[in-house]
């Protein structure tokens, strides 16, 4: 989401999930739409149905991308090449939106500067894609009035996420597509509550609302509201924790609803961290990888067993009800951090999560207006949502960008960390499927769920298989340079020579002990999406 | 048979489908979209339709566990957090709040992840607190 904050002001979708259905193109790159977010998917096959144009880049011919009227195959990690080379075609043939860059962005002569020294074809080269396909997809995006780029870890996931996220947000500002509604940048989010989770201040820089933790006047706000003096200084990421805990002196972890030991980038390392803290306590709903770790272990209640609020990708903060009482002893992560608090002398006490709501709504601006008894009567509320008598905001950035100027920041094409070798001839990529969800851990309790799809698979070029003598079904140890595997292979022709995609979801075949933690500087992401592997019959 | 349906969101997904859950004599037995709902208007997907299995599963944790002689066993509430209390307070007296970290969830709620960031900031006194978003 950094990308999106140096650009725009705001790391979230800029609009609504329905305002899809009436773009009349729609841009997708770095996101498997149809297994990933089927909603979406939905939303943009409706808008193809009724004459939009689809332009879909992904390195896989992903169902998504079937429907679409330009795919661009590119190499994995070529993504800013592409992009670039998107802009300087639209910078040459004059399609560029003069008055939006003039009004509302700044620094779009560095921008120009940076995309005159730029050679399409070279570029094209470094995408694998031919330079007439790029110019194709460029005059259709440009050309339209209303725009929409859809995009998700596919372009996050990698060292030079935050870039990339940045050359998409210039592409949408050079063309003006965005400020309005059917028009815009919205990264699809990947967990329920994964805006929710950043909105609520659980990253180490900002309070609730990205309130800087570092501004004096902020800090005083929270100090005052909470009774307690509070550190300045923004705290480590998950990868500094959980990779390099020991180095960064961090002796005992407290873990909320989290599986790093499956979830992380080269896993081994996750687990040796979290073995070697003096004291580990987890609250979880399953005992997972990580759970067995710990010394302490809280059963949590489900979404079923519990109330509160959760914000989707649009910033849609919708209320869950309770459906049943927590079953057996479990208790709700609330009930559990206020009780752990009050152990360690802080009184942290609420009646119930609506009274919680409440002191979000006094500390956060952007949730300002939000209260459960509104949440009531509506399907949720759209933040921005300063006051009570506000609606809510189905699209930002109208009028001025929240950071006042849209900013453009070029970005040179950066290659992936690890390259394929002699000694590890095959790209890696990892994702999810249609049937699964993350770890596994919810949806493999489902009977329908796991007889659809009960392991992982590999998938490998046809012809790739043939010269390795693999078969639809064979078992093969996948190799990095940190860790290895077993998994059975399926043959595709859905993906190029060299390549290699394997979903992460079966704990059997742990993809991320092979994955690479190498991270992007700026938002500390790890490159899942690229590593450089082989492999042989098992 | 009685069944109650309480309207919630479903839980896996940044999609944020409105849906029915089915409960039957305090069991949750199946989800339905809503039809109303902006996003889901009538339509799950595959894991939507089968959102409430998970949650009676056999293996759900349904007791607090304290590791003893390297194995966990089920202890009671008041011990788990007295056990997690004496944890932490111990590193929190001998090193500070920055030699403790916590990792939040993008699947608890708003309120419980506002919660957790104020024990993280107001109880331990660190910033060392994150979650998934930026794997």
């Amino acid at each position: 989401m950094a990308g999106l904050a140096t650009t725009f002001g705001s790391g979230a979708m800029t609009n609504s999930i329905n305002e899809i259905t009436g773009a009349e193109v729609i841009f997708v790159i770095g996101s498997n739409t149809t297994e990933a977010h089927p909603q979406i998917a939905r939303r943009i096959l409706e808008a193809v149905d009724s004459g939009a144009k689809l332009i879909v880049a992904d390195p896989r011919r992903t169902e998504i991308s079937r429907s679409a009227h330009i795919h661009l195959q590119l190499r994995p990690g070529s993504d800013i090449a592409l992009l670039n080379a998107m802009m300087r075609v639209i910078l040459s043939e004059g399609l560029v939106d003069d008055a939006f860059i003039e009004m509302r962005t700044e620094n779009f002569r560095e921008l120009r500067k940076h995309l005159l020294a730029q050679d399409i074809d070279q570029l094209a080269a470094v995408s694998g894609i031919p330079a007439s396909q790029i110019k194709k997809a460029a005059r259709l995006y440009a050309g339209a009035q209303k725009g929409v780029i859809c995009y998700c870890l596919g372009i996050t996931q990698h060292i030079c996420g935050t870039a990339n996220v940045e050359s998409i947000a210039n592409l949408a500002m050079l063309t003006g597509h965005v400020e309005q509604a059917y028009t815009g940048v919205n990264p699809l989010r990947g967990q329920n509550n994964v805006q929710g989770a950043c909105d609520m201040g659980a990253i180490p820089g900002v309070f609730p609302g990205y309130q800087q933790v570092s501004d004096p006047l902020i800090r005083e706000k929270f100090e005052r509201a909470w009774g307690k003096a509070l550190p300045s200084e923004p705290g480590l990421t998950i990868t500094d924790m959980t990779h390099r805990g020991r180095e960064n002196g961090i002796r005992a972890m407290f873990i909320m609803g989290e599986n790093p030991v499956m979830s992380d980038p080269d896993a081994s390392k996750v687990e040796e961290t979290l073995k070697g803290l003096e004291f580990l306590a987890v609250s979880d709903i399953f005992l997972t990888e990580t759970a067995r770790l710990a010394h302490v272990v809280f059963p949590a209640a489900s979404f079923a067993e519990k109330c509160g609020t959760v914000t989707n990708s649009e910033r849609r903060v919708q209320l869950m009800h309770q459906a049943i009482p927590p079953i057996g002893e479990c208790r709700s992560d609330s009930e559990i951090i206020m009780e752990l608090a009050g152990c360690l002398g802080y009184s942290m006490e609420y009646e119930n999560s609506a009274e919680i709501m409440e002191e979000i709504a006094l500390l956060t601006p952007i949730y300002g207006g939000i209260f459960h008894d509104r949440l009531e009567t509506c399907w949720g509320l759209q933040w921005p949502c300063p006051t009570r008598d506000h609606t809510g905001t189905p699209y930002l950035h109208k009028y001025s960008f929240a950071r006042g100027k849209g900013r453009f920041v070029p970005a040179e094409n950066i290659m992936p960390d690890e390259l394929p070798d002699d000694d590890y001839p095959f790209i890696l990529m990892t994702g999810r499927v249609y049937h699964h969800y993350h770890t596994g851990a919810m949806t493999r309790a489902s009977d329908i769920l796991s007889r659809e799809v009960p392991e992982a698979v590999l998938e490998i070029n046809s012809y790739d298989a043939e010269e390795k003598g693999l078969r639809h079904g064979d078992m093969v140890s996948l190799r990095s340079r940190r860790g290895e595997m077993e998994v059975r292979v399926k043959p595709v022709d859905t993906i190029s020579r060299g390549m290699l995609y394997v979903s992460f979801h079966f704990h059997e075949s742990p993809v991320n002990r092979l994955t690479n933690p190498a991270l992007d500087p700026v938002a500390k992401c790890p490159e899942y999406k690229v590593c450089a592997v082989n492999l042989e019959k098992a | 048979m009685h069944f109650r349906q309480v309207p919630t969101v479903c839980c896996f997904c940044g999609c944020g489908c409105g849906l029915y859950l089915h409960v039957s004599e305090g069991r949750v037995t199946g989800s339905s979209p809503s039809r109303n709902h902006p996003v889901s208007k009538g339509n799950l997907c595959v894991k939507g339709w089968h959102v409430h299995e998970f949650v009676h599963a056999p293996n759900r944790l349904t007791r607090p566990l304290v590791q003893k002689d390297g194995r966990l066993v089920e202890v009671s509430w008041d011990e788990a957090m007295d056990t997690a209390a004496q944890g932490f307070q111990k590193i929190l007296d001998r090193h500070g709040g920055k030699a403790t970290g916590l990792l939040s969830s993008a699947k608890c709620t708003n309120e419980e992840n506002f919660l957790l960031q104020k024990l993280a900031r107001a109880v331990f006194s660190t910033n060392n607190v994150d979650h998934c978003a930026r794997l």
